[in-house]
């Protein structure tokens, strides 16, 4: 890419808003799975009593909030995929698209 | 405190090796069990079908990027299946599964640690990385810096994370194998070596995946119909067959609860990071990412991966109650002192056997060996690659070299590493697998992931801040580990409690060492060549966020 198809980009204000959003997006999910799976592990640490009280039966909370753990997981990582693959993926088309045609004047 | 932090090491690592500590002390008195024809058979069925794969790769494999990243061909959902069965090895399955049998709920939380590094790879670096690069983490790293000191650098973390975890595979295969099959160590060794140059040599990474993602296939399907049969004799009702397990097990209502496994909050919370951010340093499931066409396939991946992951893991742990539940209480499957036949990493074997008969056992032993044989090749093909495109064709070489030669010396370093390999697992017989793999996800979290992340987030990255920067948390993960317990009471045979480092993983320690190492020194760095680095970002970042001028698939 030469340099001033990285400045056309760079100046591009839909190219800013692409980064800005996604940026805010990924650090509140990352920052969402490392308090969740921390604050798991610092139950599980600190307070271990906790995880073998029952809720009904012999399911305990340690066993129901494990399973949410890992079910949180893979919803975090495909609300990610389901946000990227529509509106990320639009609006970097058509940063791609005004760069093309940009470069053609 | 020492044999708690040795017994919490190896069941982190019991999850991601083929076998490991106490499965590796259960094995070793020869437990040699009789020849099992019903496995061997389906295991050479599997062998003869991934040849003929092998067969059609080969005829696909042409250009370096055939050869490393499958010609950029494999869509979003056979890559996550891929990566998947990159992470479900062998141990994942018997070693939580006993984890599961032997403490109950420790299985689980360390099931957690391996799945959790999964999201964070999705949110920061699938995207990034998939755009930046073109067959292994290295091209990313040194996209703007320096290719010579970044990419000896980057092969160093590369070859060292392969060496610790091929070890532990190829020891933990010989050992499994000797178990499952009846066949002696030494044959099982050189077989699965044999075998795997095979795979690498002639399919490269066309048939490395496709191995990958049919074991994959078989392994969730056996792992899925061994709970369905241990939860249809429960009627489907989970209240009742947990309680049953508590019933049964010795240790009774204590298995619901964390155990010694955990009990101490630093290593508890060090080992978490190691499994958490190694996974995002492991070079081999790096690699994966530039065998698809475009980021949009690439976060289909991880998704997918996640998800199967999250699921087999939820599998397993059903598993390891249902051998509560049926092999604990069946004296069929114990010695006569009541322990498990075969060792202590049976559970799944033998619950295959409680609840599917001979036929049932038989398969899931040749899709255990299947496992083995799978993680071997993806690693060698990542280790090859950091040798024939990091170190031959970019340091040594300059780039100056053709397509073809870059393939042929692959395919000669995947033999000789295989070679390697093989001596390996026999010189390392008796060393405890368990350390290896532990050793391995430190150095990945360590030396790896830092310089990978800052490389693509961080303007301010020079290459003597990443040079620096990814040898500390080489040097130190690796030091700290020797110095830890695990090796130096139980290896060294030093005396209990005298371990200059006690806790049982370094991550904590090492990870925002190499970190701050990165950050100091790119800092310091006032160099000409540091300012053009930090300009270059802008181009970098563009690339990376849009993908313009990225790989795509091969044109055939």
């Amino acid at each position: 890419m030469d340099d001033s198809s990285v400045t056309r980009i760079q100046n591009n204000p839909a190219f800013t808003e692409l980064v800005n959003t996604r940026k805010s997006f990924a650090w509140t999910l990352t920052i969402l799975m490392l308090v969740i799976y921390f604050g798991y592990i610092a139950l599980v640490a600190f307070a271990p009593s906790l995880i073998g009280v029952p809720i009904g039966g012999s399911v305990t909370w340690g066993l129901a909030l494990g399973i949410a753990v890992i079910l949180s997981a893979i919803l975090l990582t495909g609300i990610y995929v389901w946000r990227a693959n529509s509106s990320f993926d639009e609006m970097t088309r058509a940063i791609v698209a005004t760069n093309a045609s940009g470069a053609r004047k | 405190m020492s044999r708690l932090v040795k017994s919490a090491f190896a069941v982190a690592a019991l999850a991601l090796a083929p076998l490991a500590a106490n499965a590796a002390d259960a094995i070793a008195p020869g437990v040699q069990q009789p020849t099992n024809w019903t496995a061997i058979l389906m295991f050479v069925g599997f062998v003869l079908v991934t040849f003929g794969i092998t067969f059609w790769a080969a005829k696909n494999t042409h250009s370096t990027k055939d050869f490393y990243a499958a010609g950029g061909g494999i869509t979003g959902f056979q890559n996550g299946i891929a990566i998947a069965g990159d992470y479900m090895s062998a141990a994942s399955f018997l070693g939580i599964s006993a984890l599961v049998y032997g403490s109950g709920y420790d299985g689980l939380i360390y099931s957690i640690g391996f799945l959790v590094g999964w999201p964070i790879i999705m949110f920061l670096m699938a995207e990034p990385l998939r755009n930046l690069g073109k067959f292994t983490f290295a091209d990313v790293v040194s996209y703007r810096l320096q290719a010579t000191p970044i990419r000896a650098m980057a092969a160093s973390g590369t070859l060292v994370t392969v060496a610790f975890y091929l070890i532990a595979q190829m020891v933990g295969a010989g050992q499994l194998i000797e178990l499952l099959f009846g066949l002696p160590y030494a044959y099982a060794v050189i077989g699965v070596g044999v075998l795997m140059i095979g795979y690498v040599t002639f399919g490269g990474m066309i048939a490395t995946t496709w191995v990958q993602i049919i074991k994959a296939c078989l392994l969730l399907f056996g792992a899925t119909l061994i709970s369905l049969l241990v939860l249809i004799q429960f009627g489907f009702d989970i209240n009742a067959f947990i309680a049953k397990a508590i019933e049964v097990h010795p240790k009774h209502g204590a298995i619901m609860l964390p155990g010694a496994q955990v009990a101490n909050p630093i290593s508890a919370i060090s080992l978490g990071m190691a499994l958490m951010f190694g996974t995002a340093g492991l070079p081999h499931i790096l690699m994966r990412f530039f065998t698809v066409k475009d980021a949009k396939e690439a976060r289909k991946s991880v998704f997918w991966a996640t998800t199967f992951i999250g699921y087999f893991y939820i599998l397993t742990f059903i598993i390891g109650f249902g051998a509560i539940v049926l092999v604990s209480t069946n004296p069929a499957y114990l010695d006569a002192k009541g322990a498990l036949l075969g060792g202590s990493n049976m559970p799944a074997i033998h619950l295959a056997h409680a609840v599917g008969g001979d036929a049932m056992k038989g398969f899931i032993s040749a899709v255990a060996f299947a496992t083995i044989l799978a993680v071997v090749s993806g690693l060698t093909l990542s280790g090859a690659s950091a040798v024939s495109h990091d170190l031959y064709a970019s340091v040594f070489r300059r780039g100056q070299i053709s397509d073809g030669s870059e393939v042929t010396v692959s395919r000669i370093t995947t033999v000789v590493l295989g070679i390697f390999a093989i001596a390996l697992g026999i010189a390392f017989q008796k060393v405890n697998v368990a350390f290896m793999v532990g050793l391995a996800f430190a150095v990945a979290a360590s030396a790896n992931f830092p310089v990978l992340l800052l490389s693509m987030l961080w303007r301010g990255l020079t290459t003597w801040g990443a040079f620096c920067g990814g040898f500390a948390g080489l040097i130190s993960a690796v030091g700290l580990t020797i110095l830890s317990p695990g090796i130096w009471v139980a290896i060294m045979g030093n005396p209990a409690g005298s371990a200059p480092f006690p806790y049982t993983s370094p991550a904590i320690f090492t990870i925002p060492l190499a970190f701050l190492v990165c950050y100091v020194v790119s800092l310091m760095d006032s160099s000409r060549g540091a300012a053009a680095e930090r300009q270059a970002f802008d181009a970098q970042y563009v690339r990376s966020q849009t993908g313009i001028g990225a790989e795509g698939a091969a044109a055939h």
